[in-house]
């Protein structure tokens, strides 16, 4: 048997330790994302005679939900989240029945000031929230509607109202116009015709763009904290009570505010790119 | 019977499309126009008549040029470690290691995350007896008060590494999707033509993604100067902030007028870096190309 040519193997060994290195980034960027996640929720699953000691301990020693009942139990905690979740649905409905017709005008029809109407979108998405809180408090004030569920919602609408219409936009232009010739030729009226075939085909992009806006509006905070005084929203609850409260109470506030989050991002993993991707410009 | 449809459709269609973006224009008219108007008269008028009393109050309180400074600082020293990290960041999941789909999602996960929650997550690390300081411990170095106002520098850190953490996700999506809009070719075929990796990177891989970049750019500043509930969670009022100072002014010193010309302040500051951007970088791929 003759002996196996030799091969020349520092280039296969130089990928390999790219390969390593790469991996070794990879593995060091995610001990940054993720870390804090698992010590918050450590934390929020800790005795508070546990936050109270002293080096901390790494590992779950005893769970325990005293800290996290604890919170749920303070004062203005559930009307917070019960009004948190009623907000998040109300913007979410009211967004979709103004800003859909609006995206699907955008997807179909070349209107004079198209243009301009998709450039002042992306105007208003520029505006800084504060702006818009402070003068509409004192309107509020007027209308009598201030420190109501309606006030929020009425200021996460105005915030989540462009991008409900771009990506609804973006979700109609994927519907093929020929269905929709399709069902008005069998006889479909223009109404018909949109329940029928489009928006059995958007539904799924829809739900999508909804679920953004219901977590736009449980994370918005200064807005809601200004517009309300009783009837806080869970963020503007927790935020009020920061100065006032135990440490065990703001850590429970924080892994409680994060758990949609992390919901949220694994429903959307797909359109992920596509909403932030795309649809931004 | 084919002469009127044809003439009558343009306007049919017209008119429909007008009364599908009726609606939207005049909830934005109604929650966006009306505000803002009525929130630069709040800051200019007084009860006798136009005055500059609001904005010459913000302007004499030291909290107001202690935050324009903080803000400022933040700005510059965060967005360039930002732009760094969510590039490489995109980078390694280009390169296509093994379990991008998991690295993709867990990186992506702060992107749902609040600014308020975010600096509550970080207390957990910074505070006194954190996590952080447990570690130094257990080092055999002694505690330190992160968040204390006498350390001007690890407060600021602290606020920059939560921000860090929160918003670098979004930098990263934008870059990710601009990427994938990129055919392969170019970077093949530069690196048959010899390119090395920095060679690529320098010059195929930046000017193409050169607009993703652009829209993030414009984006993270105008959010980085709403900077708030971060520094509220971690240092209370002692990092201020253009917003926390609004806040400030609107809730605990009762003053919605003083309020109302800072908001203007951030957006005027806000629109200004937008307009900026997009000149300099216009003015930029403009002497590229000849």
């Amino acid at each position: 048997m003759s002996t196996p040519p030799r091969v020349n193997t520092a280039p296969l060994r130089k990928l390999r330790r790219q390969r390593i290195a790469i991996q070794v980034a990879c593995v060091a960027i995610t001990a940054f994302m993720v870390l804090p996640i698992y010590l918050i929720a450590l934390a929020a699953f800790s005795s508070r005679s546990a936050l109270n000691e002293f080096p901390q301990r790494f590992v779950p020693s005893a769970f325990s939900t005293e800290t996290m009942s604890t919170f749920l139990n303070s004062t203005g905690v559930i009307p917070g989240l019960v009004n948190s979740v009623l907000v998040g649905i109300a913007t979410l409905v009211v967004s979709l029945l103004v800003g859909a017709p609006a995206g699907y005008a955008i997807a179909r029809f070349a209107f004079p000031g198209r243009n301009n109407y998709q450039l002042f979108l992306l105007f208003t998405r520029a505006l800084p929230i504060v702006v818009l809180s402070v003068p509409l408090a004192q309107l509020f004030l007027t209308a009598g509607v201030y420190d109501t569920p309606l006030a929020v919602t009425l200021l996460h609408t105005a915030l989540a109202l462009p991008t409900t219409i771009l990506l609804t936009a973006s979700v109609f232009l994927a519907v093929p116009v020929d269905a929709e010739e399709a069902a008005r030729i069998f006889g479909c009226t223009p109404v018909g015709a949109f329940l029928r075939v489009v928006l059995p085909l958007a539904l799924p992009g829809v739900a999508a763009a909804s679920i953004f806006t219901f977590v736009m509006s449980w994370n918005e905070v200064l807005g809601a904290t200004i517009l309300t005084l009783n009837q806080r929203t869970l963020p503007a609850q927790v935020l009020s009570s920061l100065s006032d409260s135990p440490l065990a109470f703001r850590f429970a506030g924080g892994f409680f505010l994060i758990v949609p989050a992390i919901i949220f991002i694994a429903v959307m993993r797909k359109y992920l790119l596509n909403m932030w991707g795309t649809t931004i410009r | 019977m084919t002469g009127p449809p044809i003439v009558r459709r343009p306007k049919r269609r017209l008119s429909a499309a007008f009364l599908l973006i009726l609606p939207s224009i005049i909830f934005m008219l109604l929650l966006f126009a009306w505000p803002m108007v009525s929130g630069v008269l709040q800051a200019v008028r007084s009860p006798d008549g136009f005055s500059m009393t609001y904005i010459n109050r913000m302007l004499a309180d030291p909290g107001f040029w202690a935050a324009v400074r903080n803000t400022l600082l933040l700005i510059v020293v965060l967005l360039p470690l930002q732009f760094m990290l969510a590039l490489a960041m995109a980078l390694l999941l280009q390169a296509r290691p093994k379990g991008q789909g998991v690295y993709f999602y867990l990186w992506a996960v702060p992107l749902g995350v609040s600014d308020l929650a975010a600096g509550l997550v970080w207390l957990s690390i910074f505070a006194d007896r954190g996590y952080l300081n447990s570690v130094m411990d257990a080092l055999g170095i002694g505690p330190v008060s992160w968040l204390s106002y006498e350390n001007y520098g690890s407060m600021f850190l602290a606020v920059v590494i939560a921000e860090l953490w929160r918003a670098t996700s979004l930098v990263m999506v934008i870059v990710v999707s601009g990427m994938q809009g990129i055919p392969k070719d170019y970077d093949e075929a530069a690196n048959v033509f010899g390119a090395t990796y920095l060679q690529r990177l320098r010059h195929v891989w930046l000017p193409l993604l050169k607009p993703s970049l652009q829209v993030a750019l414009i984006l993270r500043t105008i959010l980085a100067f709403q900077t708030f509930a971060v520094a509220q969670a971690l240092t209370g009022q002692d990092f201020q902030v253009l917003v926390g100072e609004t806040y400030r002014w609107y809730t605990a010193l009762q003053n919605p007028n003083v309020a109302s010309a800072l908001a203007l302040v951030v957006m005027a500051v806000s629109m200004l870096a937008a307009v900026v951007y997009l000149r300099l970088l216009r003015e930029d791929t403009g002497s590229g190309k000849r």
